[in-house]
C-alpha cells in the first residue's frame, strides 16, 4: 500500500515595527523581563488598542510579494481563549476579513518546480513568553503585542522536504520585503504544521495532527517526517487515528499528544468593537506594490542580464538580500565593475561571513571601500595579493583602501628600470636555476619569479616581472 | 429609616458649579474651601448613603490649593477649582480601581483615563470614589461588592445604577458634581431615581480610554450633577477627540454653554406612545407629560412620533451587552493584577479566581454572553441582535426626521425598596426599556428631574437627542429646569 | 459539541462556564442554569422579526482607518505595573507551572 501525506503549514511570523500593533511600547526581544509594557499590552482595566499603521503596510506588502489579492475593507475581531500569557485573554486577530487572501509561492525541491497556494495572511498580536521556573512559571509580556502575520497554506504539500522548501522560500521573500527580522532563534518566524496521512487515490484525507513547538525549520522538517510514519504505521496496523494537537519532542526526536484541552475549540470570535475598519484604496494598494523591492527572481534576472555575471554567480549572489545588497554597493563602488565585485563577495566576503556568522550589513568592510579596493586593482596601483592584505587590514581595523596603500607603501612596483634592477640580481644569484630553466625546467621559472616578488616586498607588477624574465632569459 | 438630610456647614456643598465658580470669582470663598465643605458633608451623611468607596482628601486639597493657585495667576474655566466624585470605574493614576468587584481589590491604576486627565487639565479635582453595581452591571448599586448605595431621599430604596454611588452623592451634596458611565442607562437612571440630572453624550463624544469596559460599542462616560448647566460645563471640558480611543469622533467640541436658552421656541418634540407603554408607572407617565407640557408653554411643539421595535431593545441589550462584557472581563483572570485564588495550574488559578471573586450578576452576563457567543450560537442570537439593533436606529432617524428631541420617562417607575428586585433577574432587566435604545443607536440623553411620587420619590424626564445633538437636549433640558423652578429635597 | 443541532432553549451552564473559565458550584450551576434559561427564553422574542436583508449593525459610530504612526511611546512607570501582580518572580509575572505551550 502506498500513502500519500498532506501538509499545510501555518506560520506566524513577527513583523519588524518599532513599536508594537496597539501601543507605543518598542518592540525589543534583548530587553530585560516586563520593561516594554504598558497598560495596553498588559491588558489592563480601560486601556484600548489603536493599530500601528506600519504593520498594516506591511501585512499589506507580503501580501503583493506572494501574489495575494488584497482585501480593500478588512477589519479585527476578538478571539477568546484563556491563557496566562495573553494578557486579556482573547486575542485580537482576522477572523473573516483578513487583510490578504490567495496568493502562491513556487518551490523547487530534488529539481521539481511546485507552486504552494497561499490561503490567506492576517495580521494579528503576539502573546507573552513565559518562562518555565522550578516548581513555577513567569511571565514576560515585553512580547505581547509584538505584530504578528499568520500565514496561511493551502494544504499542498505532501513530503517534509516541501514543507520546509516552503519555509525557505517563505524566509527569503519576507527578508527581501524588509518586513521581519526573521530570526529563527528569537522566534521571528514560528510555525505549526497540519499533517494528515491517506492511501494514495483516496478521495478523502487522512485523521489530520496539528504539531507545534519546533524552534526550526530543521525542526519543522524532522517532525514532519516523523509524524509521516507515525501515522502511516498507525493506518497500517490499523491503530485509530484522532484529530488532536501534538508536540514536538526536539531532544527525543518524536511528536507527543498533548493533553487535550479541556475545551473544544469554541472561540466565540466577534468583531472588537475598539477598532476601526481597515478600508484600502487601490491607488494605495498600488503605491505600495510601486515600493515593494525587487524580489530574488527578477534580482538574479538582471545580474545576469544587465551586469553580465555568469548564472552561477548571480544565483549565489541573490540567495540572501543582504549579500545582495552588498554586492550591488561593492559594484557601484567600483564604477560598474560586476565580476571583479562578484568574486570578492563571493569568495572573501562570503567567507568572513560565514565563518563569523555575520550578515553582510555588519560586517565592518564597507562596501564603497571593498568597491575602492577592486578600483586600485583595476588601475594595477595593487596587485591581487597585495589587495587581499588590504582587505584583511580593513576587516580587522577599517578605513579607506587609498590611505592603507599609501600608509604601508604597498603600491605595486611597475617602473620598468627599478624592476629590471631587481629581475638582474634574481638571475645573477641563481645561476643554477637559470641553467635548469634554459634546459627546458618551466618549473624554474616560478621560482625566479616569486624572488623577484620578494625583492620587491610583493609589490613588483607580476605580469610585468614575467615578461622581463621571459626577456632576458630568451 | 427617615430622609432629611442635615446640610454639615454653611451649605457650599449644596451649590452649582455656576454658583460656586460666581463665589470663588469674587473671593467669598476658596476651591480648598470647597473640597472642605464636601468632605465635610460626606462625614456627616455618608454613613447612611455610602456613596463613596474611597475618599482622597489630603490629595484633594492639594489639588484644591494648585487651583486656587492658577485662579490667582489669572486663569478661568468652568471647572477650575470643583471637586467632581468619580465612578469606581474611571482611572485615576496612584487610585484604586475596584469597579466595586472583589476581583480588583489591591489593584491601583497606572494612569489617567483622558476624561479624568481632561478634568486635571481643566483644574477640576478628582475626589472620592464612588459606589457603583460591580463592573456597572446592574440598575440598583446594590450588586456592589462593597455594599449597597441608599437613596439619599428615601433610605429604604436603592439609588439606582449602576452608577448609583455618583448620583446620591451629587443629591445628598456630598458631590458637586460627578462622572458615571452609561452602558444601558446607568446615568439616566440613577439621575431619575435620586433627582439629579443625568446625561449621556453621545457614543464618540467623550473618550471611552481609561473606562474600564463593560460593553465597548455601548459604553460612554456621563455626568451626574445637580443642574443641566452644570452638565453642559462639565460635558465641554471632558468632551473631544482622544487619539488613545479609535472610537473617538474627531470633531470639534461645540460650546454647550452657549446653547442653553430660557424658552423653546420653534423646537419639536417627539412623543411615543410605546414608550409610555404596559409597565409604565401611571404616577411616571402623568408627571413626565406634565414637563412636556411644561416645554409645549415655553414654545415647544409636540409631534407624535412611533417607536415601533422598542419593545426588542431589552432582547437585544442582553444579547450584545454581556456579548461584548464575556470578552471584556476575560482579562480580570488574578494573573497579572488583583486578587488571586493560588491553584495547581493555571487554568483552576483562573476558574477558582473568576468564582470566588465575581459577584452574581457579573457572573451570570458573562454566562450569558459566553453562551450567545459560543459554537452555533452565534448567528442565532449575536447575528439577529446585530440585525435588530439596526432596526432601533431606523426608528431614531425616522424620528429625527419629524423632530428636535424625543421626550419620555427614564425609568418605568420611582426607586424600589432595597431588595426588593433581587429575585428576578428579568424583570429588572425590563426596568432599562427607556434608556437601552440610545445606547444601542449611539445618540444622545439626558435625563432632568420632573416630578415626586406620591411617595416623595422623583421622577425624570428623558430627553433623546440623534448622536451629536447634545446642545439641542441641553437646551430642552435647561429650559425645562428653569420653568419647572427649584428640586431639593426637604422642600 | 454542540455545532450541528444547537439547542436554543436550554443552556450548557457547565459548558459554557468552563469556556468562561468560572468554577461554578452545583447550586450555582443550578441557580444560573434556571435564570439564564427565563433571559434566553424572553430573548426569543427577536424570531418574531422579518431580519431578511438587514445589515448587521455591529457598532454605533463605525469609523474606518484609525491608525497610530510607527512612534515609540513612553508608558508608565512600569514598577507601578509591576507592584500590581499578585505574586512575582523576579520581575517576572508569577503563575503556577504551566503544563503546556499554548
Amino acid at each position: 500500500m502506498k500513502y500519500l501525506p498532506t501538509i499545510g503549514l501555518e506560520t506566524h511570523v513577527q513583523l519588524n515595527t518599532r513599536t508594537k500593533i496597539w501601543c507605543g511600547c518598542k518592540v525589543d526581544s534583548s530587553a530585560e523581563p516586563n520593561t516594554h509594557v504598558c497598560p495596553v499590552c498588559m491588558g489592563y482595566p480601560g486601556s484600548l488598542p489603536v493599530l500601528n499603521a506600519e504593520a498594516v503596510r506591511k501585512t499589506v506588502q507580503t501580501g503583493l510579494l506572494l501574489g495575494c489579492k488584497i482585501g480593500l475593507r478588512s477589519k479585527h475581531d476578538r478571539k477568546s481563549y484563556f491563557y496566562p500569557d495573553m494578557p486579556k485573554n482573547y486575542q485580537i486577530t482576522q477572523y473573516d476579513e483578513p487583510l490578504c487572501l490567495g496568493g502562491s509561492l513556487d518551490i523547487e525541491v530534488n529539481g521539481v518546480k511546485k507552486t504552494v497556494h497561499i490561503n490567506r495572511i492576517h495580521l494579528e498580536e503576539d502573546v507573552g513568553k513565559s518562562t518555565h521556573l522550578r516548581g513555577t512559571s513567569g511571565v514576560d509580556y515585553n512580547r505581547a503585542g509584538t505584530p504578528l502575520m499568520e500565514i496561511v497554506t493551502e494544504a499542498d504539500m505532501h513530503s517534509e522536504d516541501e514543507a520546509f522548501a516552503y519555509l525557505t522560500a517563505l524566509k527569503r521573500i519576507l527578508q527581501y520585503g524588509g518586513v521581519s527580522h526573521c530570526n529563527l532563534e528569537q522566534g521571528n518566524i514560528r510555525c505549526d504544521v497540519n499533517i494528515s496521512v491517506a492511501e494514495v487515490g483516496s478521495k478523502t484525507l487522512g485523521t489530520k495532527a496539528e504539531i507545534k513547538n519546533m524552534n526550526t525549520f530543521r525542526g519543522v522538517h524532522r517532525a514532519a517526517a516523523y509524524e509521516i510514519k507515525r501515522q502511516i504505521r498507525a493506518v497500517e496496523t490499523g491503530t485509530p487515528l484522532v484529530q488532536e494537537t501534538r508536540r514536538w519532542e526536539d531532544d527525543q526526536g518524536m511528536t507527543t499528544s498533548m493533553r487535550s484541552k479541556e475545551d473544544a475549540h469554541d472561540y466565540r470570535y466577534f468583531p472588537d468593537p475598539d477598532l476601526a475598519v481597515i478600508t484600502l484604496t487601490e491607488a494605495q494598494v498600488d503605491a505600495w506594490r510601486a515600493d515593494l523591492p525587487e524580489l530574488p527572481e527578477a534580482k538574479r534576472l538582471r545580474f545576469v542580464e544587465e551586469l553580465g555575471l555568469p548564472e552561477y554567480d548571480a544565483g549565489v549572489l541573490v540567495a540572501d538580500v543582504e549579500v545582495a545588497d552588498y554586492f550591488e554597493a561593492v559594484c557601484a563602488s567600483a564604477n560598474g565593475n560586476a565580476k571583479s565585485a562578484s568574486n570578492w563577495v563571493m569568495t572573501e566576503v562570503m567567507r568572513v561571513l560565514s565563518e563569523r556568522g555575520q550578515g553582510a550589513s555588519e560586517l565592518n568592510v564597507s562596501a564603497d571601500a571593498l568597491g575602492k579596493l577592486i578600483l586600485l586593482v583595476d588601475k594595477k596601483v595593487l596587485n591581487n595579493s597585495k589587495a587581499k592584505e588590504v582587505f584583511a587590514v580593513l576587516l580587522e581595523e577599517g578605513g579607506d583602501p587609498d590611505a592603507i596603500v599609501k600608509d604601508k607603501g604597498w603600491a605595486q612596483v611597475s617602473d620598468s628600470s627599478a624592476l629590471e634592477s631587481f629581475v638582474n640580481q634574481v638571475i645573477e644569484e641563481n645561476p643554477s636555476v637559470v641553467e635548469d630553466y634554459r634546459g627546458g625546467k618551466g618549473a624554474a621559472l616560478q621560482f625566479l619569479m616569486g624572488q623577484v616578488m620578494r625583492l620587491s616586498k610583493g609589490k613588483a607588477n607580476p605580469k610585468m616581472v614575467l615578461e622581463l624574465l621571459k626577456e632576458r632569459l630568451a | 429609616m427617615d430622609s432629611g438630610l442635615q446640610m454639615a456647614d454653611g451649605g457650599l456643598a449644596s451649590k452649582s458649579i455656576r454658583e460656586l465658580q460666581a463665589l470663588m470669582e469674587s473671593g467669598a470663598c476658596t476651591s480648598r474651601d470647597i473640597v472642605e465643605a464636601v468632605a465635610a458633608q460626606i462625614e456627616a451623611v455618608d454613613g447612611d448613603i455610602h456613596a463613596y468607596l474611597e475618599v482622597n482628601k489630603e490629595a484633594a486639597l492639594m489639588d484644591a490649593d494648585a487651583a486656587d493657585a492658577r485662579r490667582a495667576a489669572g486663569e478661568k474655566g468652568p471647572l477650575l477649582g470643583i471637586p467632581v466624585a468619580i465612578k469606581d470605574l474611571l482611572n485615576v493614576k496612584g487610585q484604586s480601581c475596584r469597579c466595586a468587584s472583589k476581583i480588583l481589590e489591591g489593584f491601583t491604576s497606572p494612569y489617567d483615563a483622558t476624561s479624568v486627565a481632561k478634568l486635571r487639565e481643566a483644574g477640576a479635582i478628582p475626589f472620592g470614589r464612588v459606589n457603583m453595581d460591580e463592573f456597572a452591571m446592574g440598575a440598583s448599586t446594590e450588586h456592589s461588592a462593597f455594599g449597597v448605595t441608599r437613596n439619599p431621599w428615601n433610605l429604604d430604596h436603592v439609588s439606582g445604577g449602576s452608577s448609583g454611588g455618583s448620583a446620591a452623592a451629587v443629591a445628598a451634596h456630598t458631590a458637586i458634581v460627578s462622572l458615571g458611565s452609561d452602558t444601558g442607562g446607568s446615568v439616566r437612571q440613577p439621575a431619575s431615581f435620586c433627582g439629579c440630572v443625568g446625561l449621556k453624550p453621545s457614543y464618540g463624544r467623550v473618550s471611552r480610554f481609561g473606562l474600564t469596559a463593560f460593553a465597548s460599542s455601548l459604553d460612554q462616560v456621563g455626568v451626574l450633577s445637580k443642574s443641566v448647566a452644570d452638565a453642559a460645563d462639565t460635558l465641554s471640558v471632558i468632551a473631544g477627540h482622544d487619539p488613545r480611543d479609535t472610537t473617538s469622533d474627531p470633531a470639534a467640541v461645540p460650546d454647550y454653554a452657549a446653547a442653553l436658552g430660557e424658552d423653546l421656541r420653534g423646537m419639536k418634540i417627539g412623543v411615543a406612545e410605546e414608550f409610555f407603554g404596559e409597565g409604565v408607572d401611571p404616577e411616571v407617565a402623568a408627571s413626565v407629560r406634565a414637563a412636556i407640557d411644561q416645554c409645549v408653554s415655553l414654545g415647544a411643539e409636540v409631534v407624535p412620533v412611533s417607536f415601533p421595535h422598542l419593545k426588542y431593545a431589552v432582547s437585544i441589550y442582553y444579547i450584545l451587552a454581556p456579548a461584548e462584557a464575556s470578552a471584556n472581563l476575560s482579562r480580570f483572570d488574578g494573573i497579572r493584577y488583583g486578587n488571586r485564588v493560588e491553584a495547581e495550574d493555571p487554568v483552576s488559578l483562573m476558574c477558582k479566581t473568576r468564582d470566588a471573586h465575581f459577584g452574581d450578576e457579573v457572573k451570570r452576563r458573562i454566562l450569558l454572553g459566553t453562551y450567545v457567543l459560543s459554537s452555533g450560537y452565534y448567528d442565532a442570537y449575536y447575528v439577529k441582535a446585530l440585525k435588530a439593533r439596526a432596526l432601533i436606529k431606523q426608528d431614531f432617524d425616522r424620528v429625527f426626521e419629524q423632530c428636535d428631541v424625543l421626550m419620555s420617562p427614564v425609568a418605568p417607575t420611582t426607586a424600589y425598596k432595597v431588595g426588593a428586585g433581587a429575585q428576578d433577574p428579568m424583570a429588572l432587566y425590563l426596568g432599562d426599556i427607556c434608556t437601552i435604545p440610545s445606547n444601542l443607536s449611539g445618540g444622545c440623553g439626558l435625563s432632568v428631574p420632573c416630578g415626586l411620587s406620591e411617595a416623595g420619590l422623583p421622577i425624570g424626564l428623558q430627553i433623546l437627542g440623534p448622536a451629536f445633538a447634545e446642545e439641542r437636549i441641553l437646551r430642552a433640558g435647561h429650559a425645562y429646569e428653569k420653568a419647572r423652578g427649584a428640586f431639593e429635597m426637604g422642600q | 459539541m454542540n455545532e450541528s443541532n444547537p439547542d436554543l432553549d436550554h443552556v450548557d451552564v457547565t459548558y459554557v462556564a468552563n469556556l468562561a473559565r468560572i468554577e461554578l458550584s452545583a447550586e450555582e450551576t443550578e441557580k444560573f442554569q434556571k435564570e439564564l434559561d427565563t433571559v434566553v427564553a424572553y430573548i426569543h422574542q427577536l424570531n418574531e422579526l422579518d431580519l431578511d436583508g438587514i445589515e448587521p449593525m455591529s457598532h454605533p459610530h463605525p469609523r474606518e482607518n484609525v491608525l497610530r504612526e510607527d512612534v515609540p511611546m513612553e508608558g508608565p512607570d512600569r514598577e507601578l505595573m509591576l507592584a500590581n501582580a499578585p505574586a512575582r518572580v523576579q520581575d517576572l509575572i508569577r503563575v503556577p507551572q504551566m503544563m503546556e505551550d499554548a
